[in-house]
Order: C-alpha cells, then structure tokens, then sequence
C-alpha cells in the first residue's frame, strides 16, 4: 500500500509542477467552454445536454399521453409540433405514436439516464472526490462528450424527417427494425438511430475506460479502496458494466446494419412482406433479443447504480449520520453489478426460448433481489436516529428509497417466469420499470444537481422552488405509474395506440385521463427545476466553501474554476468519509482530510 | 399573433418570477430570516410534516384505486393452468405488499421523526453485522420460497404433453390480423414453407403434405373445445408478433422462421362465463402483445370455448383445405374462362 500511495504522490508532484504553468495563461472561449478537457466543465456539458434531451423526452411523452387519454381527440399542440403530416387535423397518426414511444424511451435511457447521469456525475465527482487533478486523459473525457453531443444531435435530428424517427420500440427488435416494409421508421429514421447509438456507444467507453483508470490509479495519498465515497464505488461499477456491455449492443446494432443493408440474414428468416418471399433464411430474431439485453439489463444498473451511489452519500451527509454498513453497501453494489450479467434472459421467458433456460434466469434473477433489498434497509437504518436536514437534494434521496422500494418489489412478480406468462408486455411492466428505473434514476439525478450545484456554480439552488419541485414531481410520479398496475392487471400491452378496440378494456378510460392529467402536471413542474437551475447559475446565493458540512474532499477544493482541482499539494486523506456525529467530537462531521486524533479509532 | 402573445407572456412571466425571487431573497436577508444552517428550521419542519401526510395520502390513493379498478381486472383465470397462475400470484403479492408497505411506512415516518432540530443529535451507528445478517438472510428465505413454487408452477405449464391427446391447431399471424388452423381429421398440421405463401394459399401450406390436406382453417374466430388440452403452435409471415389471451394467462410469441408452442386446457366455455361476468356480451379474445406496426393496437381475433359437442359441430362446418383450394381453383379458372 504504502508505495502505491508514493507513487501517487510522485505523480501528483509532477502533475503539480506543470500545472503552475498553465495557472496563468487565459484560456480562449473554445477551449474552456466548447473543447474544454476539464471535468469540471465536461460535466456541466454533459447536464446542460442531458436537461435538454431530457426535455425533449418528456414532450414526447405529453403527446402520445394524450393520445391516450382522448383517443382520437384533436389537439393544436400536437398539429403544433408534429406537423400535418403526423398529426392531421391535430389527430396523432398511429405511425407517430410509435415513434413517439420509442424516441422518449431511447432518449431518456440512453440520453439522459446513463449519458446524463454517468457523464455528469462521474466526470465531476470522481476526480474532485479522489483527490485528483483531472481525469486520467483529459483528451479521450473530451472525446467522449463529443461522441454524446453528436449522437444526440442525430437522434433529435432523425425526428424531423420525412419517414418518421425509428419506431420499432426503444427495443428496436427485427424483423420490424429491419424492414421499411413493417413501418415506415424502420427507413432512414432506423439507419439514423444506429448510427446515432453506434457514436454513442463509442461515447461511452470512451468516458467508462477513464473512470475505471482515474479511480484506481489516481486516488490521492491515503484514499484507499475501502476510503472511498460510496459514489465512487457506484461510477466505478458503473463503468464496468458499461465497458463490458456496450461492445455487445455495438455488436447487435452492426449486425442489424448488415441485415438491413447487405442482405445477410442473422436475424431475419422466412420473411415473406409485401408481396414478396425474402431471400434471407436461418437467421433469428431471438438472437438478436440475447445481444440486446445483454446489454440492456446491465444498462438497467448502469442506469440505476450511479443514482443508489449519489443519495447514499447525501442520506448520510444529511442524515449527520455515516451510512448504516458501508461495507454491505459496497458488497451490494458488486453483487448487482456480477449478477446483472447473468440475468437477461428474464426479458425473453416467451420468446420461444427452451423453458429449462428460463428457470435458470428466474433464479438468477430472483437473487438480484436480496442485494437490492440490503441497500434498502441500509438506507431506512441510515435515517433511523439521524439528524435530518431535509434540503431537495435529501427529499429527492428519500423519494428514491420510496421508488425503489415501490418499483422493485413488483419485480418480483416479473421474474417469476410463470406469472410472466401473463403480465409480459402489458402495463404492468410499463408500470414497474418506470418506477424503479426511471424515476429512481432520475430522482438520483436530480439529488446530484441539487446537492452539488454549488460545486458546479459555486451558487446555491432556491429551496424553495426545490420544495416545489420535489413534492409536485414525487406525487406527478406515483400518480402518474401507481394506476399503470392495474391497467397492466387488466390486460392492456403497452405501446397500443388506443384501447378502444377492445370490449375488455373500455372501462379504463377514466383511468388514463387521470394519469394523463398527473403526466401533464409532473411535466409543468420540471419548468420550476429549469427555472431554477439557470436563474440560480448566475443569480443564486453565493455558496459557502462546504454548504453542507459534508466530509468528502470535493468541497475542500476552491469553489472558482481552476484547472487541477487544487492549488498547492493535492489533500491527503486520513479516514473514510462517514465520520458524521463521531462521539466525542465538537462539530458532527469530520472531513476525510483530518488526521485521527490520539486513541481516535478508524470506524 | 396569438402565438407571438402566449410566447411574450410565458417570458414576461419567467422574468416576473425571477423579479419576485430576488426580491423575496433580499427580504428575507434583510430582516436577518437567513439561517446559518442551509436548511432552515421552518423548511425541515415542514417538509417533515409533509412526508407524513405524503404517506397517508399516497396509501389512500392506493386503496382508492384498489376499490375503484379492482372490478375491470381481468376476470377469474378460464384454463387450468391459469388458476395456478393466480394463486402464485395472490402468495407473491402479499409478500411483496407487506414489503411495499412497511418499508414506505418506516421511510416516511423516519424522514418525519427525525427532523432536524435544536438538541437534536444523530447517533453515530455505522454498522451491526446482526441486523445486516438478519436482512440477508431473511429476503433469502422467502425467495426461496417464491423461487421454488414459481418454478413448479412453471415446469407444470411448460413441460412437454402428448400431442395425440390434444386438439393440435395452430395461429399464424401477420399484420394485422390472425388466422387459425386446426390438425383436421388426422389431428395433424401439413407442413409449410414460407415461398410457398400466395393469395391462393396465405398461410404457406405446403400442398404436397398429404397431412395439410384435411387441415381446416378459420378466419374472424377460432372455437376450442372446455376441458380439453389444446396444442397451440405459433408462426409468423413478416414481424414478430406475440399471442396473448389474457383470460387463460396464456401467451407466447410468433416468430418469423420458427415455430412456437404453448398448450393449454380451457375450464370455462365462453357461455358460461358469460353468467360469471354478468356481461351477455363477454367474449374471450386473442390480442397481439408485441409491437408489430400501425395496428398493432388492433390486431384481434375472437375465441368461442365450447362445450365439446359445439366444438365438433363447429369443426365439422368448416371446410377443410382441400375443399377450400379446389373451390377457389374453380372460382379462378371460371374467371380465367370467361376472360
């Protein structure tokens, strides 16, 4: 150990040298705010990004809400924004919807929930809560932004074009992907969306590879593993899973280039479409759902872990109060991140996939559950006897715990493969992964942004319109997916246009208009946190140098920018970061940086 | 015009917003309000109140909607394996429903209780390797449980049956619609061969299969006979599609290029069910449950159980494929004659 924390310390000594250097030239516009290769601002890039993707999702999700409502009802909102074409007369074409449905899923997915969430937190978090000057490359965290940006860009774009964006769901399985015969999306508008996924994928390893380096290589001295913040336990796993699954959704969406382009048939077979017998024969559609969820369940814990780690830490900063069994959170972490790979074939149980096969992925799934349940109960234990300081960030933590909670137990239910049978696809599943994930992860996020707003701007955020935020958002939340159970129980798929064809489901009409209202209500309260954010960027309280009185190291470090985090030395840090309410201390937090007093006992 | 309005009032809006919040900000530095604390007293407070009333709230929206909904869930399971499938169901959702509402209740209270306050001190527990072990090892256990019972209800409804004791049939989809067919006489399905697919012949039957011959087709709706284990095989022409029917817990996908199967024994004829839903126009019905296209919303098909005496009835007024193809020959040489 103790060499590993000197050669640590030799490089940060040269790093510190050649830092001075640059402490004093200006930098140009471009190169601080566009092509900048600090973390600092790769991770506001990344948030301003995301909020704006995230926005975008959120309308999407306005329209084809309201579709379903009124079915058939003319909206100018709709003909506004869609155009006559998709929505003539006001009227949402059916062809739209499912594009609608599948861009609000790819973008607040992949958009804002792994790029926004990882990008964000991990590119500001990681260096300043390791003690480090920046990330291990500066130029490939750069890179890796702009990989994000750009695929962005082309997702936003493939909606404005004549065909239609993809809408094969977020999914996106063959044949229906591959073949502009089934739906019009799968034209120009899928091409778009593979190309658009291919640069982000590469985005992602790109920034995925420089956490994992940063974390284990660039830990100032004393910041060993078992010193670290739980959030960086949460990125660091985050990253792995992304490095070891992204490269098979590349390998997915190639393949399904090479079907759609090049006439090979890995995935289509005996395919007989308008009027005309395909040539491609032996392929399978099944294989491509193996690759894809072996991406996408893990994606569901990239999703995911990233927020558990962000309101860990705040639980216990805000609690005053370590985080109950830091250890089991750790260990926790790890066995959801190992096991995540060895589940995905809870999403296929009736594919046609041999039975035998699905019972091994009910038990593999099914133990998912007992680390997810020990982070629960850490969390309540956390609260139990704590000194709550209840600040949005801290609202949005507890909200979190109530989602995941809510969300994951239902779970249960989804990987018994025999109830699956019947619950597979239909609103139930709608219901269940837009709470634990969805709003889990996006409650994580905005923990993160209220919590360290004042690290990023050196402003505080309103509280107020914090409250707001929160309470309108956590209710719009439960109102909004609670009902989805029981349009799920009554038998409705998801991705239906409208349920008015069937006798069995004309009762749930009132229903829908309730989660429609609850869905428009959520969405005008996001227009407080936008409000928010920017008027507090430039009009916000100014923040003091450790607004919560935290103990991590990324508030010992100056609140103006500057490159290399720190003036001077890099901190050294003494004791892990939960040393909140020590007995037999004045001040209840004890930041890592302070030596043990005589006697004083680690934890 | 209008438009440039609404655009002119929501940013003189956003900009009185910010107008008032300055102003509300220094008022409140001015009359010393501001709290050394980040979080004031009077906000911790409140928000702790409303994490209470949050949880009564949000447990009454529940039962609300318990009460409200609970009459358009679907009716009870009309096949074998489906009441199987409820119960599972009913032990799985008091678990997790004891877990739902504990966990939330001691959330919420805690989030309330232990607001912070003047005095008030957080006690320093990092950890206790007991209450860590206890909520391990107990989730464990009822997974177990629920591990071991879904499988077995699993292993039932899948395990492989005897297709000579079965009604063999088939469902063929393709967008938007589903076409049934039946084994016939011999209770086998003829083979088929997607070139194979015509007007003539849309489901791909492979004519030369003496099998196929006998085999009977429906369109619109398919009938199955109470109390009898059906065969159901599942293909697909273009996209993948999914066989669902809610009322037997019953689905599976329809894949291009391979064959799918799911058997089944219905309990309850569509007449009888009628009376149990006290809805003389219930009917069971076979719907697509995966994405497949512009109506894939509507892509349904109606099925009659019947007692098995209807159900032969039924079977035996429908041609058999053989006669279907020789008449529509007939049809199309007349057509080709008299042109």
């Amino acid at each position: 150990m103790s060499s590993h924390s000197n050669t640590v310390d030799h490089a940060t000594h040269a790093h510190d040298n050649h830092d001075h250097s640059h402490d004093h030239h200006e930098q140009s516009f471009w190169s601080k705010y566009i092509f900048s290769t600090d973390h600092k601002m790769i991770s506001k890039q990344f948030l301003i990004t995301a909020i704006f993707m995230g926005v975008v999702a959120m309308m999407l999700s306005i329209f084809f809400r309201l579709q379903l409502a009124w079915p058939g009802q003319s909206f100018s909102i709709l003909e506004y924004f869609l155009g006559k074409k998709w929505a003539p007369n006001g009227v949402l074409d059916s062809n739209m919807y499912l594009a609608l449905v599948t861009i609000h899923g790819t973008i607040m997915v992949f958009f804002v929930l792994t790029g926004g969430l990882s990008g964000t937190f991990s590119n500001l978090l990681i260096p300043l809560q390791i003690g480090a000057r920046d990330m291990a490359s500066g130029f490939l965290n750069m890179l890796s932004f702009w990989f994000f940006a750009v695929s962005s860009l082309i997702m936003f774009y493939s909606m404005f074009i004549e065909t239609g964006p993809a809408s094969a769901g977020w999914t996106i399985y063959p044949p229906l992907s591959a073949l502009q015969e089934a739906i019009p999306g799968s034209g120009l508008g899928m091409t778009l969306w593979l190309v658009s996924m291919t640069l982000f994928v590469a985005g992602s390893l790109l920034g995925s590879i420089n956490y994992i380096v940063t974390v284990l290589n660039l830990r100032t001295k004393g910041m060993t593993m078992t010193r670290l913040p739980l959030t960086i336990w949460a990125f660091f796993v985050t990253a792995i899973l992304g490095v070891l699954s992204f490269p098979v959704l590349f390998a997915a969406v190639l393949l399904l280039i090479f079907d759609r382009s090049f006439g090979t048939s890995f995935y289509l077979s005996d395919i007989f479409i308008s009027g005309q017998a395909m040539e491609q024969t032996g392929g399978s559609p099944v294989l491509f759902q193996h690759l894809f969820w072996f991406l996408g369940h893990p994606e569901v814990y990239i999703v995911l872990l990233p927020a558990l780690g962000i309101t860990s830490e705040v639980i216990s900063t805000m609690s005053r109060k370590p985080i109950f069994g830091y250890r089991a959170m750790i260990g926790s972490i790890l066995a959801i991140g190992f096991l995540s790979f060895i589940v995905w074939g809870h999403h296929m149980f009736i594919t046609g996939m041999n039975p035998f096969l699905g019972s091994v992925f009910v038990f593999t799934t099914l133990l998912i559950a007992i680390p997810s349940a020990v982070k629960a109960f850490n969390y309540v234990t956390t609260l139990w006897k704590g000194n709550l300081k209840l600040s949005p960030a801290m609202l949005f933590a507890i909200g979190l715990v109530s989602t995941f909670v809510t969300g994951g137990v239902t779970g249960i239910i989804l990987a018994d493969s025999a109830l699956d049978i019947n619950v597979h696809d239909t609103y139930f599943v709608v219901a269940h992964f837009h709470i634990v994930m969805g709003a889990s992860a996006i409650f994580g996020m905005f923990c993160g942004v209220y919590h360290w707003f004042p690290r990023m701007f050196g402003r505080m955020m309103n509280n107020k319109l914090g409250y707001a935020h929160f309470w309108i958002t956590f209710i719009a939340v439960y109102g909004v997916f609670f009902p989805m159970h029981f349009i799920g129980l009554t038998g409705v798929p998801r991705r239906y246009y409208s349920n008015e064809a069937f006798a069995l489901f004309e009762n749930l009409q009132s229903i829908n208009i309730l989660i429609t209202v609850f869905a428009i209500i959520g969405a005008l309260a996001q227009g407080l946190f936008i409000f928010n954010f920017f008027y507090s960027m430039y009009r916000g309280k100014k923040s003091l140098q450790n607004p919560w009185e935290s103990n991590t190291l990324e508030w010992t470090a100056p609140v103006e920018h500057l490159h290399g985090n720190w003036p001077g030395e890099l901190p050294t840090v003494y004791r892990w970061p939960y040393d909140y309410s020590k007995p037999g201390k004045d001040v209840d937090f004890v930041p890592q940086t302070v030596p043990l007093s005589p006697g004083e006992e680690e934890h | 015009m209008i438009s440039l309005l609404t655009y002119a009032a929501i940013i003189l809006g956003i900009v009185a917003i910010a107008r008032l919040l300055k102003v509300y900000e220094l008022s409140a530095t001015l009359k010393g309000n501001e709290q050394e604390d980040a979080v004031s007293y009077s906000d911790n407070k409140f928000n702790a109140r409303l994490m209470m009333v949050f949880l009564f709230a949000f447990f009454a929206f529940c039962i609300y909607l318990v009460i409200s909904y609970k009459d358009n869930l679907l009716p009870e399971a009309a096949s074998e394996h489906g009441v199987e499938i409820d119960s599972l169901f009913n032990f799985n959702l008091l678990i997790i429903g004891i877990v739902f509402i504990a966990v939330n209740i001691l959330l919420f209270y805690f989030a309330y209780k232990y607001y912070s306050r003047k005095g008030l001190k957080a006690t320093y527990f990092a950890h206790s390797t007991k209450l860590e072990m206890i909520w391990t090892v107990v989730p464990a256990v009822f997974l177990a449980v629920i591990i071991i019972y879904g499988l077995a209800v699993w292993n039932k409804i899948t395990s492989p049956i005897d297709s000579n004791k079965a009604v063999v049939m088939e469902l063929f989809a393709e967008q938007f619609k589903w076409t049934a067919r039946y084994g016939g006489a011999d209770n086998v399905l003829g083979e088929t061969n997607y070139k194979l697919t015509a007007d003539m012949n849309p489901l791909a039957i492979d004519t030369t299969d003496k099998n196929a011959w006998d085999d009977k087709i429906s369109n619109g709706e398919f009938h199955i006979p109470v109390n009898k284990v059906v065969l159901m095989y599942f293909r697909s022409k273009d996209v993948l599609h999914s066989a669902y029917m809610p009322h037997f817990r019953a689905q599976m996908n329809c894949v291009p290029g391979m064959r799918t199967e799911f058997h089944f024994t219905p309990t309850i004829t569509t007449a009888e069910m009628k009376v149990k839903t006290n809805n003389p126009e219930f009917e069971y019905v076979l719907l697509c449950n995966k994405i497949c296209g512009a109506t894939h919303w509507n892509m349904q098909m109606k099925i009659v159980v019947d007692t098995e005496d209807d159900y032969k009835k039924w079977l035996a007024e429908q041609k058999t494929f053989k006669e279907k193809s020789m008449a529509q020959t007939a049809i199309e040489n007349k057509v080709a004659i008299n042109h």
